[in-house]
């Protein structure tokens, strides 16, 4: 039982088509996670890597298109009523956003928040719920967590406010935390404790994370596999070892050349030409195609190839899958 | 380097005298509060700052939200003014009788901002945005645009396909090289860069970087790089300067800091840097709870209430800026702390790759 998928996505593409426009945000992205796994989606920005996360949450607004399915402890949940649906979030899947102000109710406490959302979804009293509160803000390490408890968002500092909605996230024990860039806004110091505390959580909890981040020094402290996007496709994935050590598509490589570190003085980056491409008007082929460095014709044919290798690593590439190119 | 130097017209002290000479930078804002709108607080935003720097060279500045490293920035720029301190560029005191005026400091000293959709006017075109400053410091319509146009092209955007353009129709990164484009019309000697690359993804800042490398050389520029990206002010900078709640906790060569740092805050700043390693993940917590309030500072030395050292003599006096008590001191780039202890300069717990 434990080795079958808490969360299995298979082809989920997102579209979002209004009069004039018609942006094919996410397309046949497919993955599962276990128990206890974090999977991070590695990404830039308009990559539709929180787009991807906002599907499984049913939060797009109504004239996005969502085609695929959804698989979360086995029952299928693309297409639930709104009732339905509104059960399962905050419930068996709840996500934390990168600003925590404004996921955060500011004319409530915290206390009442989590304590709320436990009534909500467990239909226990009101006490019970209050101390429940106090025992998560506890585990997420929130000092003098009693006084806390009675605090409004604005009354913390940010990286006490991370800390607060990872407890209300959390209050229900969720199977899948999706997390949106949750580290992003925080100060280094701030950002690893908030990293060690979901690594220590998720020990304790035992969900299965999908955490999204553009930062791969973020992806390495915390991931157990990765899944690299652009241009709102999959292009590589794999354990993050094979992904920080080997990476094999060129955008992978290229996005990891351009991440800067001490070591590099002196030398030039080695950058990505060009910028990401206007998912409204993407290119026939391999999207990564007009900024790569090895593009060849086969790579402006619609059908790219896939390259699965025996240990489950992915890419999405013409030259990966001819290595007489390499 | 030093040849091109002597050769600048616009060097007055020669390549030894520094570039930018600031002393006992002071800036406190008032909170007002009350029925009388009377001050209650202060904010410490930067306290007694005092730093060189030298012809030719990248000094980094780092530090967390509220270390005062943005304020520094405008107040060099005098974009508000300090309540005390001098500032003097190149021998002249600016703002001074004696010195330079404000103006003229400008004239040599630019600044790239962060965001750069708000640092550029919605209504002008790029060429225009450009211009606008040779034309406000006298010179005539045609050369500016042209200056304009020459200039796009050296920050790599084709000046037939951006010039007309306005600040909407182009991408975050496109955006930042216009800043860095504007900061140069007036041909500066100085540019400060706050967080310039911050707001852009990982490849375009790559790009960015290199440009801003190429233009130092070519333009034989100084530059005063702000970030709280560790990993990029280790990249671009000489010097590095490290800030915390409003003063200056430790300075020195790029490779001393970064290598042998003294300060426990230092230490704990770089512990907290991610690994790029996922066999060697962080899996202590260098630092806890997050920086303290700037409106109530710790008497003392600011970093006491968070350190693991700390001892009484931490909070009956604000330590110096001082060489290491190893005596580890070089004259030309000296390497300072400002820390009390001998055993806290030491400790050296903390490993990174």
């Amino acid at each position: 039982m434990s080795d079958d998928p808490v969360l299995r996505v298979e082809d989920l593409n997102v579209r979002f088509r209004r009069r004039n426009v018609d942006v094919p945000a996410v397309n046949d992205a497919s993955f599962s996670l276990r128990r206890g796994e974090t999977l991070t989606i590695l990404g830039e920005s308009g990559s539709g890597k929180s787009v991807s996360l906002k599907a499984l949450m049913g939060l797009l607004p109504s004239y996005a298109e969502i085609t695929g399915k959804i698989w979360l402890n086995g029952t299928e949940i693309l297409g639930l009523p709104a009732a339905d649906l509104a059960k399962l979030r905050g419930g068996s899947v709840s996500m934390i956003f990168q600003e925590p102000m404004a996921a955060l109710d500011p004319v409530y406490t915290i206390g009442e928040q989590i304590a709320e959302t436990i009534v909500q979804h467990e239909g226990v009293d009101r006490r019970t719920a209050m101390k429940r509160a106090l025992d998560l803000l506890e585990q997420v390490k929130i000092p003098s967590a009693a006084r806390r408890l009675k605090n409004y968002p604005h009354e913390m500092s940010g990286g006490m406010r991370q800390r607060a909605m990872i407890a209300l996230a959390l209050a229900c024990s969720p199977s899948v935390l999706l997390a949106d860039e949750p580290t992003t806004a925080l100060d280094v110091t701030v950002q690893i404790q908030i990293l060690l505390l979901l690594r220590q959580l998720q020990e304790e909890f035992g969900m299965a994370i999908v955490f999204v981040t553009h930062d791969v020094g973020a992806a390495a402290e915390i991931s157990d596999r990765i899944a690299v996007m652009y241009a709102g496709r999959f292009v590589e994935s794999g354990t993050s070892r094979e992904i920080i050590r080997s990476p094999q598509h060129p955008y992978t490589q290229g996005l990891l050349s351009s991440t800067v570190h001490g070591g590099m003085r002196g030398t030039k980056l080695v950058t990505i030409p060009g910028t990401p491409p206007n998912l409204a008007e993407l290119p026939p082929g391999c999207a990564f195609a007009p900024r790569c460095r090895y593009t060849t014709e086969a790579c402006r044919r619609p059908d790219i190839p896939v390259t699965v290798t025996e240990t489950g690593a992915m890419a999405r590439c013409v030259r990966v899958a001819e290595p007489v190119f390499a | 380097m030093s040849e091109t130097l002597e050769l600048d017209p616009r060097d007055r002290g020669g390549p030894a005298q520094p570039m930018l000479r600031v002393e006992g930078l002071k800036k406190y804002f008032p909170i007002r509060g009350g029925l009388l709108n009377r001050t209650v607080a202060t904010v410490q935003a930067v306290d007694d700052v005092s730093f060189l720097v030298h012809k030719g060279e990248t000094l980094g500045i780092v530090g967390e939200s509220g270390c005062g490293k943005s304020t520094t920035a405008r107040l060099l720029m005098r974009l508000m003014e300090p309540d005390s301190g001098s500032v003097v560029f190149d021998g002249d005191a600016v703002g001074d009788l004696r010195g330079i005026t404000v103006n003229e400091m400008r004239r040599q000293m630019q600044m790239v901002f962060q965001d750069s959709y708000s640092s550029l006017n919605p209504r002008m075109t790029m060429a225009e945005s450009i211009a606008y400053a040779p034309r406000m410091h006298g010179l005539g319509r045609k050369e500016a645009y042209d200056r304009a146009e020459s200039l796009l092209a050296q920050v790599g955007l084709n000046p037939r396909q951006y010039a007309r353009r306005y600040p909407h129709e182009l991408s975050g990164g496109q955006r930042q090289r216009v800043n860095i484009a504007r900061a140069l019309a007036l041909e500066p000697r100085l540019v400060i860069l706050d967080e310039a690359v911050a707001a852009l993804d990982k490849s375009v800042e790559a790009q960015v970087l290199n440009l801003l490398g190429d233009l130092k050389e070519k333009f034989n520029l100084t530059y005063l790089f702000i970030s709280h990206d560790l990993n990029v002010v280790e990249y671009m900078s000489d010097r590095v300067m490290v800030m915390y709640l409003g003063r200056v906790v430790e300075t020195g060569p790029v490779a001393e800091i970064y290598r042998h740092p003294r300060h426990p805050y230092t230490r704990a700043l770089f512990a907290s840097k991610p690994t790029l390693d996922p066999d060697r993940r962080t899996t202590e917590m260098p630092l806890t709870g997050d920086p303290p309030n700037p409106i109530n500072p710790p008497s003392g030395c600011r970093f006491r209430t968070r350190c693991a050292f700390a001892e009484a003599v931490c909070a009956e006096k604000a330590p110096a800026l001082a060489a290491p008590l190893d005596g580890d001191y070089d004259e030309m780039s000296p390497h300072l702390v400002a820390c009390h202890l001998p055993a806290a300069q030491r400790a050296m717990g903390v490993h990174h790759v």
